[in-house]
């Protein structure tokens, strides 16, 4: 089943848009949704969550289209934007006392063992929280109420890299029992390196490739060679870095022609993401 | 079993666990019958994604070194001396080709690489 299916998403800003996208993510397995920012990664989470109305699109949760059978999708959905900015002079304790009143499903049992997992005090104001230690207790929150889906913004960042360690270790206990799904967008990719089955890349308000992390890294390579050969591969590369030892350049691997005596490599995430950005650079 | 992953290598994740677990296999550490983890619950150990763990077993079923059994799990095949040979001779092959072309990219001859070979092995 899939866990999360959007089809030809779309949402018109006077200055920004985001065009056609789709992506599906099967039930059981981790997303990383990566791209520079700007590049439409929150629209498009928040869309996905109703909190921003799209112009038109398709988006099904577990089965079942958001727009007809929202309050009870959300039931099992998680989510967390960053840290939290709001009620900061409340307790935890307070606003915790809240938020579980809105979940059928809600368990004091996984929300005190996470409380202390990431050695959070309820007595304390929110205000009185670190970056790291908001984005835990919004974590936690997301956590507690047995989501069959986390849609999660950057959950990652400002986390210490112990703590981010501790977290990727969450989500691959989560999805262990192939039940739970995570959708979660980062810039911190050696975090998708290790836990990411698949990656969604967007690009100015547009999907650019959407596949399992493997294939998506394996459809690019780095070509290198002298800046005498570059003309010869010119046309077909993504974008490139010249220096003085000849060029760098991205380029699609069915592009590549058996008969050029250049280096390959397969690129990291990074890699793919900068030229990605560079190619942007050339047209302004 | 005892697998060692770098992040920082070249060589997919899934090839090396590949690489690694058939050369347990073949070199008689594992032997037929013993059962590999669960796909999920050796992602997790493992801290890499689950399709990195499920390429790496369907590799090694397609080489013919496990098989599944359904709602079990995976296990080392039983195979015959000479099959084990053959499946190990492949893989030496394969490593070989990518190694030999480095070697022809400094215009030595087989008979060069051989005697350098001697030195080291």
């Amino acid at each position: 089943m899939l866990a999360l299916d959007i089809r030809n998403l779309n949402k018109k800003y006077p200055n920004f848009q985001i065009k056609d996208v789709s992506f599906q993510l099967e039930q059981g397995y981790i997303m990383g949704f990566i791209g520079v920012n700007g590049a439409g990664k929150t629209t498009t989470i928040k869309s996905i969550l109703n909190m921003v109305q799209a112009d038109s699109g398709e988006i099904s949760i577990l089965g079942k289209n958001i727009a007809e059978h929202e309050t009870e999708l959300k039931q099992d959905i998680g989510c967390a934007f960053g840290d939290i900015d709001f009620y900061t002079r409340s307790r935890l304790k307070t606003l915790t006392g809240i938020t579980k009143k809105f979940y059928k499903n809600w368990s004091d049992e996984t929300y005190y063992s996470y409380l202390n997992r990431f050695k959070l005090d309820e007595n304390k104001k929110i205000a009185e929280l670190s970056t790291g230690m908001k984005v835990k207790y919004s974590l936690t929150l997301a956590l507690s109420h047995g989501a069959r889906l986390l849609i999660l913004d950057e959950p990652t960042s400002g986390l210490d890299p112990v703590s981010r360690d501790d977290l990727l270790d969450i989500f691959q206990e989560l999805i262990m029992g192939g039940e739970i799904s995570i959708l979660f967008s980062t810039h911190i990719t050696s975090d998708l390196e290790r836990c990411a089955d698949y990656i969604t890349f967007i690009e100015q308000g547009q999907i650019v490739a959407s596949s399992e992390k493997n294939e998506f890294k394996e459809s690019y390579r780095l070509l290198s060679g002298s800046e005498s050969q570059l003309n010869e591969v010119k046309g077909k590369l993504i974008s490139c870095k010249i220096n003085s030892f000849g060029f760098t350049g991205l380029i699609h691997a069915r592009d590549i022609d058996p008969a050029w005596s250049l280096n390959t490599a397969i690129p990291t995430l990074d890699d793919i993401m900068i030229y990605f950005a560079k190619k942007e650079g050339v047209y302004v | 079993m005892n697998v060692t992953i770098s992040s920082t290598s070249d060589k997919p994740i899934y090839q090396q666990l590949h690489e690694q677990i058939s050369a347990q296999i073949l070199g008689g550490e594992l032997e037929s019958g013993y059962c590999l983890p669960p796909i999920r619950q050796a992602a997790l150990e493992l801290h890499v994604s689950v399709i990195t763990v499920k390429k790496a077993w369907e590799e090694l079923e397609r080489n013919g070194l496990i098989h599944t059994v359904t709602g079990k799990g995976c296990f080392v095949a039983e195979f015959s001396p000479d099959e084990m040979l053959r499946i190990r001779n492949e893989m030496v092959l394969k490593q070989m080709e990518g190694d030999i072309q480095y070697y022809k990219s400094f215009g030595l001859t087989l008979d060069e690489v051989i005697a350098l070979l001697g030195k080291i092995y």
